[in-house]
């Protein structure tokens, strides 16, 4: 019965943040750095718990991202330290210029963080794409030296070549790193060796291939999908993939659940609910 | 406590199943409109946690994009939300929901419209489906042009509606109304001239407001959002035991339950079923199986050998209005 309280009926409300810091981390994509409200003296002073507490975060996980007046979208928390955390934008449409806009000293909202996140095991492959690199950096802080492998259309759009050298680049230009697909690295770094596992965030067609060459060769493999979300913690049913709840169930998945749902690298749905291919989905997504 | 052997000491196995409008359920919960009612899939896995029925998302006829985030937020007391009935409308929704043979439980369709010729053109183009019943949500709080802000929850809206959605279809029609309604029995007695087979009882509260302090700003997109969850189970009480005093038919009780005694309250206050959605951000699809569960263990404790026999029981207490 313990778990009937009413006890378990957790509020979630999204708590206003200033941003403190900007950085530029590719062409298209933007750091914006925050206090954590847990280490902030001023909101403790105000006598707020905020909602808004990252000290259980687990990577994968992911936040709603709230402009007052305009709009609320998840993201994934890119940076964390005991006292600050940042977000790692890649310029898409509307909200995403907005929050490129933003300059230290102005009010973002937090809620969550929500989901569930990788499950780490000990080594292991991480293969980011594109802005799915801002999902896989905190993993990479927690993982014993992984070998990452990065895939970007050009050179200017990678992510943290300083914060994580060595990673092994692939750009579809060969402007960086080898001419080609970040699958392509992966396809010759599993017929080698067969690591413990393989963490992937990308492009949904990617990330269908990373799990269909993972299966192939046995390999345990963990991804992270991307749906249309509203409420992001369960009640809506808004992101759903078949059966499943992207925003509480997932976003991240494991292989025997990816193969599971037909619509995986297939189809989502948009803001209505209406249902469409994986393609027209992300609208070209490719940012600017 | 081991269950099976308190039933083989009681002597019986409570039945739990109801009849609602003719519609058999196997127990009285019923997953409530907008909570996981999006697609078949989810309404499968609802149904294989447990609910007795389900329901899915109210759905219009065109394709609606509902308003901005945040739409549903939980705060300490439930959940406020103004999700503005996004859907895809109903063309895609009768490729969505299309072989419902497939989940295991009755599917109730939420049916929604700006006026009676809506809800009768959708009704008309989903009654191929498979759908157990329609409901008519003529109470939702906060979308301009439906529900209250559509001027739909008056006895007379109420009448007009329920008398062209009964003459669109012969499966049963539920009419879900508004806590807001001081005098809740004449939109009751409304629906049921209309030709309404049940009613539901409640919609969210409201609308109900949250600010944002340090930006002095509402928190929904939409500004203002019925209030669900916790929050409205004494008023949903109330109100479904005011609905079974003026009406003589059967009641979806909804509002707050997230409990197999909460459930059991809204029996004894008159309801049939019991529709729960809220509390899937607290316990998860798994809330149903649960209530199941704690309801069967209250019937045991209680010596009621069927539920139904309960429907009502706090109205036959001496000196209550
Ligand atoms: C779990 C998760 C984590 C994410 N993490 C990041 C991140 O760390 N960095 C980052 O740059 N982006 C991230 N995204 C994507 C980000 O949410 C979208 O880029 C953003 O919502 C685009 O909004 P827009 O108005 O700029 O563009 P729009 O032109 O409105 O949309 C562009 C595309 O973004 C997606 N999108 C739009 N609204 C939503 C929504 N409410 N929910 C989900 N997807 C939406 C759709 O694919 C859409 O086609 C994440 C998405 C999810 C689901
Ligand atoms: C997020 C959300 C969306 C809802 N959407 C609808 C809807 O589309 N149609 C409808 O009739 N009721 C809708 N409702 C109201 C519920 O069906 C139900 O009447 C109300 O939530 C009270 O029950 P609860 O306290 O168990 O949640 C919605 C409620 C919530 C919380
Ligand atoms: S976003 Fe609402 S259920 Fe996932």
């Amino acid at each position: 019965m313990s778990d009937m309280r009413q006890s378990s009926w957790k509020s979630g409300l999204p708590f206003s943040i200033r941003v403190i810091e900007v950085r530029d981390e590719s062409r298209s994509a933007r750091t914006l750095m925050f206090r954590r409200p847990e280490s902030d003296p001023d909101v403790a002073a105000s006598g707020d718990a905020p909602d808004f507490n990252l000290s259980g975060f687990v990577p994968g996980q992911f936040v709603m991202v709230w402009i007052p007046r305009l709009d609320e979208k998840p993201f994934t928390i890119s940076y964390l330290d005991d006292r600050t955390f940042g977000i790692t934008v890649l310029k898409r449409g509307p909200f995403t210029k907005a929050l490129h806009a933003m300059n230290p000293g102005d009010w973002v909202g937090f809620r969550g963080p929500y989901g569930r996140g990788f499950s780490l095991s000990a080594g292991g492959v991480v293969v980011g794409g594109g802005v799915g690199m801002a999902t896989m950096a905190t993993l990479i802080d927690r993982l014993d030296k992984p070998k990452i492998l990065q895939g970007a259309r050009t050179a200017d759009e990678l992510l943290f070549l300083d914060r994580f050298p060595g990673m092994d680049i692939s750009t579809d230009d060969g402007s960086k790193g080898r001419r080609g697909f970040v699958t392509d690295a992966l396809a010759e770094l599993i017929s080698a060796d067969r690591p413990a596992m393989v963490y992937a965030c990308g492009p949904e067609p990617m990330m269908a291939r990373v799990l269909q060459m993972c299966r192939d060769r046995c390999v345990p493999c963990q991804a992270s999908l991307e749906r249309f979300m509203k409420c992001g913690f369960g009640v809506c049913g808004q992101c759903c993939c078949d059966g499943r709840r992207v925003c509480r169930d997932g976003p991240v998945f494991n292989s025997d659940e990816l193969a599971g749902l037909a619509s995986f690298g297939r189809f989502a749905r948009l803001k209505s609910g209406s249902k469409v291919g994986i393609g027209a989905y992300h609208g070209g997504g490719k940012g600017e | 406590m081991n269950m099976k052997t308190d039933r083989i000491a009681a002597g019986f196995e409570p039945d739990l199943s109801v009849s609602l409008a003719g519609i058999r359920l196997a127990n009285p919960t019923v997953l409530a409109s907008g909570i996981l009612g999006t697609t078949k899939a989810l309404l499968k896995r609802v149904a294989e946690c447990g609910a007795g029925a389900v329901t899915i998302k109210s759905i219009s006829l065109a394709p609606r994009d509902g308003h901005a985030n945040p739409t549903i937020l939980a705060f300490d007391a439930g959940l406020i939300n103004a999700v503005g009935y996004s859907n895809p409308g109903v063309e895609e929704a009768c490729r969505e929901f299309s072989g419902l043979s497939d989940v295991a439980a009755p599917v109730f369709a939420s049916v929604i419209g700006t006026h009676a010729g809506e809800f009768v053109e959708v009704i008309g183009r989903m009654e191929p489906l498979g759908f157990a019943a329609y409901e008519l949500p003529l109470s939702c709080p906060h979308t301009p042009g439906y529900g209250t802000m559509g001027g739909q929850g008056t006895p007379q809206a109420t009448l007009e509606i329920t008398k062209a959605a009964r003459s669109a279809t012969k499966k049963p029609v539920f009419v879900k109304i508004s806590p807001n309604m001081p005098a809740i029995g004449e939109i009751a007695a409304a629906a049921r001239e209309g030709g309404a087979d049940a009613i539901t009882a409640v919609n969210s509260l409201g609308p109900g407001m949250l600010i944002d302090v340090e930006t002095r700003t509402p928190v929904l997109g939409f500004g203002m959002g019925g209030v669900t969850g916790p929050a409205l189970r004494p008023i949903a009480l109330r109100c479904v035991y005011d609905v079974f005093k003026a009406v003589d038919l059967p009641i979806i009780g909804v509002g707050g339950v997230s409990t197999g005694r909460h459930a059991m309250e809204m029996v004894m206050a008159g309801a049939t079923a019991v529709g729960v959605g809220s509390a899937v951000h607290a316990f998860g699809p798994e809330v149903f199986g649960r209530i199941v569960g704690q309801m069967r263990a209250l019937c045991l404790k209680l010596g009621a050998e069927r539920l139904s026999d309960l429907i009502g029981a706090a109205h036959k207490q001496q000196g209550l209005p």
